[in-house]
């Protein structure tokens, strides 16, 4: 018995070792947002059929995690919607955080009520009452003000929002907070927040879920979430008073701005930006790079973000987000060589 | 059958084979590891959880903040939500599950039990994170659409079954929880009833009892620690119970008095946060999260083994 | 009115229904379990599923080949971890051991099964993850071996101790010293019950998907080394279930099916060999 044991052992133990020699590419492990996973992947698997050396496994666990994970020195690099906080860096000793704006995306109010397949209009007021608890049935009144057309049915909103720490959290309450003081003061802005009301979900996807599965509900994704999944999403009412949707005009439009007066470390909110069309609830996405990155994950990094800031734009549209501003694209190609 | 070639992995068994000492040694270290790892594993949640500990005291049991942001920590939502989806599973698989002991002890003849009984065991090797999927498309759907309507239309006026429908919530994580204590609780049961000598059942049944007088007193009085026993086990599998419950449960770290609200276990939060805890009271935090549900479960273990040996006397073979 | 008999009688036919309709209920609820894979996964289940990579978000196609395979690998390290400790220290347990210590190994494996298992998943943690600097299958690996061994351990022990005296004493009479009685003599005789340890400590650790979580975590490709995360089965089901895509839904069925069939072979192929074991040992 112990003969076959030994045998069994010995074999096993060489398929493992043969396994894992089999396939010599480069895996560089990235872990973060969810916003703009979809991109992402699609980019780490566009850009590993050009270079097969190369592979990105990217885990979209959330900005919170994506943030953590590089500050404990377990991925390669990480991704958030939320700038990283001075605080936040300062924790980081061994090295430097260098944030790369990859793309732009907006956050929608996607729902799902029975029988109503319009575009819902939505104001600062009326998502704020939703997401406060204080507008708790879809039949109200505030809701009917901005939408006169639709018949609304005489049921209790269900509210999703996340349940792990996420960037799209933090791009959805810091406008809110923006434009709520009643928001501002109760609840605030951040990754993780104390919601009032609602299910939580993980990931965009999870609050897709939620969403898709529960009539009469809402919740807040990345756009491309609601557009994969065909759900419904509103316009929201930006500081210029027009009702705007998400879309690639509507979002560029937002970081026009900040475009011309990007800062050096390339942190910024874009959240209710002004502009006729501009969506209110923009946001850079980011990804976090250690400066300390060296030899072969250096050079596939380096050359990863070449080519994703220049080449791999092009696969925004598609995707329903938004192209880098170029003057934005060039002031990060001079960051690049400062990971070294 | 013929002697291979000698290899030098043959030469060293047979040199394990020569040494009774060796043999004592070897499997002495690898039956001490077991003891190592185990005490090491105490160890390291009790120092990984240490900042957490030392900034909130015992304060920490009984606090129903959960503030990552501000770095204010309460184990409150998460005892409560997991001993009340675990209350709830017991309400629902121990009338069930004790029901079926009865009838596949006493009633059923020996091959339909032993098949029923070995389909209800096959139940306990189910993956949680597929009762989860299940759930997720079946139970909840079932909840919001026909229970908790009708529920709320009936029992409404009580605290316990006001507020939405969402289908997510304590009570379908209560429900998933109990199908998934069912197994233990009818195959402990059973065997706790059938180790009830047959002289019980046949003093009561010629005092005149009728079969289920028989049974309820005194059959399963005779077995009932053996049963209690049961529901132990069982309770300490649904406290522990990760996956199921995070996909049902909604994730939402306060109390909530309605069974059809949104919670939180401690097993599902620190399923959904441990990768993102940043800095050490954070996850000191979880981590002591983790102590607290390892203690509660130890102590309902320990007691389950002592009372289902108490019973069916299997352990007499093994001391 | 009725008479004091009829309401016991009637109360006697009332209550013994209702434990055949619990019993009914009960089984019934792993019928509709396997109802539900066979019909939602069944039809997903095609040559793809087995041999592709999944796709982004939002794709259609793909398959959880490196997820499968991922799944291979962490329970072959846990395994390779777990068996020998199972198997050598049940042999402790049954064969060496003294007064006190097979006590104290014996309360701690208890303790060691009774472990939730996220929070055998935060000491994998601690142990494996942290100071690696990285997600990786062996702590996965370690987690899932965790897990096993008690399994192994005691029912080593417990089938190593039903062997009859009289096996040990024959052995010893021809001039055999301890070990080679166990190794020869012992372990043979029960190794039906101990494979049938092995085999549902595998079964166990199968499906589990929160040690995991923070360990292996999870590849959208191919680990190519076992220093990295990896792929698993569980894993990905949790991953597509919670998820809106009606395509990843479709998957999560299939990847249920399977992990379900081979939990549910390996549950039925241990008590086949359990009771072939128990006949041959009595007769």
């Amino acid at each position: 018995m112990t003969k076959q044991k030994l045998t069994i052992g010995l074999l096993a133990a060489s398929a493992i070792v043969a396994f894992s020699s089999v396939l010599p590419a480069e895996t560089i492990n990235a872990a973060g947002a969810t916003f703009p996973a979809v991109i992402y992947q699609k980019w780490f698997e566009e850009y590993h059929k050009l270079h097969s050396d190369v592979q990105i496994n990217y885990q979209a666990i959330g900005s919170g995690a994506g943030i953590q994970q590089l500050t404990s020195g377990t991925v390669d690099f990480g991704a958030s919607d939320m700038p990283m906080t001075d605080a936040q860096m300062g924790k980081i000793t061994k090295f430097k955080v260098l944030h790369f704006p990859m793309v732009l995306g907006g956050v929608v109010p996607v729902y799902n009520i029975e029988g109503i397949n319009a575009v819902l209009n939505f104001t600062p007021e009326t998502l704020s009452g939703i997401f406060l608890g204080t507008i708790s049935n879809w039949n109200d009144a505030r809701l009917k003000k901005d939408n006169p057309n639709v018949k609304f049915p005489n049921a209790e909103i269900t509210v999703a929002h996340r349940s792990d720490g996420s960037g799209t959290t933090f791009v959805w309450t810091d406008y809110l907070s923006k434009v709520s003081p009643d928001w501002k003061s109760k609840v605030g802005a951040s990754t993780s927040v104390a919601w009032p009301k609602g299910l939580g979900g993980k990931g965009n996807e999870g609050v897709a879920g939620i969403v898709k599965q529960t009539p009469n509900s809402i919740g807040y994704v990345e756009l491309i979430y609601a557009v994969q999944n065909k759900m419904d999403y509103g316009t929201v009412k930006n500081s210029a008073g027009a009702f705007v949707r998400a879309d690639f005009e509507s979002v560029s439009a937002a970081a026009a701005g900040a475009a011309k007066n990007m800062p050096d470390d390339f942190r910024v909110s874009i959240t209710n930006a002004p502009g006729k069309n501009a969506y209110p609830i923009s946001s850079f996405t980011w990804m976090l790079i250690p400066s300390n990155l060296s030899g072969a994950k250096k050079n596939a990094v380096q050359q990863f973000l070449k080519w994703a800031l220049t080449d791999g734009q092009k696969y925004c549209a598609g995707l329903d987000y938004a192209t880098l501003p170029t003057p934005v694209v060039s002031k990060e190609e001079k960051q690049i060589s400062q990971i070294q | 059958m013929a002697a291979p070639p000698e290899s030098a992995a043959r030469k060293f068994v047979k040199r394990l084979q020569d040494g009774d000492k060796a043999a004592h040694l070897i499997t002495l270290i690898f039956a001490a590891s077991v003891f190592l790892v185990t005490v090491f594993l105490v160890y390291e949640l009790w120092i990984h959880s240490a900042p957490s500990r030392a900034k909130f005291g015992l304060s920490f049991l009984i606090t129903k903040t959960w503030d990552p942001i501000n770095e204010q920590f309460g184990a409150l939502p998460f005892i409560y939500g997991t001993i009340l989806t675990s209350i709830l599973a017991l309400l629902i698989s121990v009338p069930l599950g004790v029901g079926a002991a009865i009838f596949l002890s006493e009633l059923a003849p020996p091959r339909l039990s032993n098949a029923c009984t070995f389909l209800v065991e096959l139940l306990a090797a189910v993956p949680s994170v597929i009762y989860g999927l299940l759930a997720i498309f079946t139970l909840v759907p079932l909840m919001r659409q026909y229970i908790e309507p009708f529920l709320k239309k009936t029992l409404g006026f009580l605290p316990i079954f006001q507020g939405p429908a969402y289908g997510f919530g304590y009570l379908a994580a209560g429900v998933i929880l109990a199908i998934m204590t069912f197994p233990f609780i009818i195959s402990i049961s059973r065997e706790s009833l059938l180790a009830v000598p047959r002289e019980q059942r046949e003093a009561a049944l010629a005092l005149g009892a009728t079969q289920w007088e028989s049974t309820w007193q005194v059959v399963v009085p005779f077995a009932r620690l053996g049963i209690i026993g049961s529901v132990f086990l069982g309770l300490a599998r649904a406290l522990g119970e990760t996956m199921a419950v995070t996909m049902v449960i909604g994730n939402d770290p306060s109390i909530h008095a309605s069974l059809l609200a949104p919670g939180y276990t401690i097993a599902a939060i620190i399923a959904n946060e441990f990768t993102e805890a940043t800095g050490d009271t954070y996850l000191g935090a979880l981590v002591e999260l983790g102590l607290v549900l390892f203690l509660i479960t130890i102590i309902l273990n320990a007691s389950a083994q002592l009372l289902i040996l108490a019973t069916t006397k299997k352990g007499s073979k093994t001391e | 009115m009725m008479g004091r008999t009829q309401r016991r009688n009637a109360l006697n036919n009332v209550m013994l229904t209702l434990t055949g309709v619990c019993t009914l209920i009960t089984v019934s609820v792993l019928f509709v379990i396997l109802g539900f894979l066979v019909w939602n996964g069944f039809r997903s289940l095609n040559w793809d599923f087995f041999t592709k990579l999944p796709l982004s978000p939002g794709e259609t196609g793909g398959g959880l080949a490196n997820a499968i395979v991922g799944s291979g690998v962490v329970i072959l390290i846990a395994v390779i971890i777990g068996i020998p400790v199972g198997f050598l220290g049940g042999i402790y347990l049954a064969e060496f051991g003294g007064k006190t210590f097979p006590i104290f190994v014996r309360y701690t494996a208890d303790l060691l099964n009774g472990v939730p298992s996220i929070v055998i998943g935060i000491f994998a943690w601690t142990v494996i993850v942290v100071p690696m600097h990285s997600f990786s299958a062996w702590a996965g690996g370690f987690a899932l071996a965790l897990m096993m061994i008690p399994i192994g351990l005691r029912s080593t022990e417990h089938f190593l101790r039903s062997v009859p005296n009289s096996l040990r004493e024959g052995s010893f009479a021809l001039g055999a010293n301890k070990a080679k009685t166990i190794m020869k003599v012992i372990v043979p005789a029960a190794r039906q019950g101990i494979l049938t340890g092995l085999i549902l400590g595998v079964a166990r650790v199968a499906g589990e998907t929160a040690p995991l979580l923070f360990t292996s975590l999870n590849n959208q490709y191919w680990s190519n080394k076992l220093t990295e995360p990896i792929a698993t089965l569980p894993v990905w089901i949790y991953k597509m279930a919670i998820s809106p895509y009606e395509d990843w839904h479709r998957q999560a069925w299939a990847a249920g099916l399977v992990l379900l069939g081979l939990v549910l072979i390996a549950n039925i192929a241990a008590r086949w060999v359990l009771s072939r074991g128990a006949a041959v040992q009595r007769s």
